[in-house]
């Protein structure tokens, strides 16, 4: 299958301390990806490298090639050109993202005057579809509502809509749906299930929510301490979990069909260590019952059973 | 579990707030938070309390703490100091406590404020052993510790007045994954040890479900559900439990294509 995007080597530095280590992963044209991870895991700093928003004062090294260019090469011009048009990023808190003091009609119709050269009543029009197509009720209201005046579920299908009004190849969404009720949490996921088929679009999902991964995704990257430990499609990831520290957080998810025994989870020792402070070699190994001296070398990404995971004592053998 | 003793009988319990006017001259708003809610809870069980945002269950826990008065109905606690033996632990464990004070200070500042006696120092080292810290952690400030560790401190001092109730509101919302399993194997472990009843309010209802014998679901300030946690799950009877537990996404639920 064609690949939308492809990330190489990726390396972003905070503070002289490299959060993102060396990330590499592709992305098949029309897939959903879960990149998973917690706190300190790097997830949202490769999320913001890809698409060229990392805060002032931090950079990225390697390569993010996009229909054949590095996005790390293009110069903000030629980004902006791309962001919001080819690719679209959504956020987790909606409120922080979209313009407080602008009309939400006007936020929704600016990518199609920016990109696609509407004149402005023909990109409210058309702003005022895609408001209806995210089933925002009311859509010609709201066209003249501020951010505040709408729902926090609200906002958020306004921000997909501008997302998706020049519909893009490549959907970023970090975190969409962690701030919302868990009824609209899966209205919102549904939501960009559709839109991403309608558009044939592909979707990077960035979480800490596993179940949401497995009800959404096809593919899963799992990151921790700033690497991907292992990655691979739902089911080999999910049911077949071969890095110690997924197999870890699996478990640490109460079951929702049945009891467990005593009411005790099998916890993860430890905490996430902070920036800097993840142990040389492999990152988890100051937390994995697995962890020897071999693991102060850092394992590379290496195929073992049916998927790539980086383990010196993969899960389920001998090694 | 019937046959315990009741803590708290709250009957037909209704809380209303003003909303501030949108124009000069127009007439004041009311929501109802609390709308005619009755429940008992028992002595040494563990209570799910859940509902989305806007469903009253943080009203209702301001009550059941005295921290807010119904404008009809009635709370009954059964035991001695409703101040000293009902207590709560929060979400954000950052923003409840004091960046300025050191640990052993927050812990113990309950057992100042209601001036309890005994020997303080000792129940500093008590209170770290029972929630898993290290002893030393009481000079130190808690920006020093994790997220995790935060929450254990808060739970400490909840601990402190020895209560009966211990309330926790979205306890685990604001904790990484894989330290979430830690906290609630040891909110598991008081409620054990020090004979506690546990009142859990969670949008998470995978912790609902695993943590509680009992739940209440709460949908625009009323329960519209009320039984067993584990007949709930199975077959839960109203429409908007069936909602809520047809939204959770699971590990076992996959989308259709992926295998």
């Amino acid at each position: 299958m064609a690949e939308a995007l492809r990330v190489e080597d990726l390396r972003v530095r905070v503070g002289g301390v490299e959060a993102v280590r060396g990330v590499s992963f592709e992305l098949e044209a029309g897939s959903r990806t879960g990149l998973i991870g917690e706190s300190g895991s790097g997830k949202t700093l490769t999320a913001l490298a890809l698409m060229g928003l990392l805060p002032e004062g931090l950079s990225a090294t390697g390569g993010v090639l996009y229909a054949g260019r590095d996005l790390l090469a293009l110069s903000d011009d030629e980004l902006c050109e791309l962001r919001g048009d080819r690719l679209a990023m959504v956020f987790q808190e909606p409120m922080t993202a979209l313009n407080p003091v602008m009309r939400i009609g006007d936020q929704v119709a600016e990518p199609l005057t920016v990109h696609r050269g509407l004149r402005h009543r023909q990109a409210l029009a058309a702003a005022t579809e895609l408001l209806d197509r995210v089933r925002i009720p009311d859509p010609a209201e709201k066209m003249r509502s501020y951010p505040h005046q709408l729902s926090g579920g609200q906002r958020q299908r306004a921000m997909i809509a501008m997302a998706m009004a020049c519909s893009p190849d490549l959907l970023v969404a970090d975190e969409p749906t962690t701030a919302l009720d868990v009824t609209v949490q899966a209205q919102i996921l549904r939501l960009l299930d559709e839109l991403v088929d309608e558009h044939g679009a592909t979707m990077l999902l960035i979480t800490h929510d596993l179940p949401v991964v497995a009800s959404t995704c096809d593919r899963v990257l799992v990151m921790y301490g700033g690497r991907i430990v292992e990655t691979g499609s739902v089911g080999e990831v999910f049911d077949r979990p071969r890095h110690p520290y997924t197999q870890a957080l699996l478990d640490a998810i109460p079951p929702l069909d049945r009891e467990v025994e005593g009411r005790h989870l099998r916890a993860i020792p430890g905490a996430v260590p902070g920036l800097g402070q993840f142990p040389p070699g492999c990152p988890f190994r100051n937390r994995c019952p697995k962890a020897d001296q071999r693991c102060a070398e850092m394992p590379p990404l290496a195929v073992v059973g049916d998927h790539p995971t980086a383990c010196w004592h993969p899960v389920g053998s001998d090694r | 579990m019937r046959q315990s003793e009741p803590l708290f009988h709250v009957e037909h319990v209704s809380r209303r707030y003003r909303l501030p006017r949108t124009r000069l001259l127009a007439p004041p708003r009311l929501i109802t938070a609390v709308d005619d809610v009755s429940f008992v809870l028992y002595r040494g069980e563990t209570l799910g309390l859940v509902g989305e945002s806007g469903s009253g269950k943080t009203t209702l826990i301001k009550l059941l703490l005295g921290l807010e008065r119904p404008d009809g109905g009635r709370i009954t606690y059964s035991g001695q100091s409703l101040t000293r033996e009902v207590q709560v632990v929060f979400q954000d464990p950052a923003s409840a406590l004091d960046p300025r004070m050191r640990v052993a200070d927050i812990v113990l500042e309950p057992v100042r404020v209601m001036r309890l006696p005994g020997d303080r120092r000792a129940r500093v080292e008590e209170l770290l052993d029972a929630v898993g810290l290290p002893r030393d952690s009481a000079h130190r400030y808690p920006h020093e510790f994790s997220g995790g560790q935060r929450q254990r401190i808060a739970i400490a001092r909840a601990l402190a007045p020895r209560p009966r109730v211990l309330i926790g509101d979205e306890p685990v919302s604001a904790l990484d994954v894989s330290v979430r399993a830690q906290i609630l194997n040891l909110l598991e472990d008081l409620r054990v040890g020090y004979d506690l009843t546990l009142v859990l309010v969670s949008h998470d209802l995978s912790v609902v479900r695993h943590m509680t014998d009992r739940v209440l679901v709460m949908s625009r300030g009323r329960i519209v559900e009320e039984g067993p946690t584990r007949e709930i799950f199975r077959t839960p009877w109203h429409d908007y439990t069936r909602l809520l537990l047809d939204s959770i996404p699971t590990l076992k639920n996959r989308r259709a294509a992926s295998t």
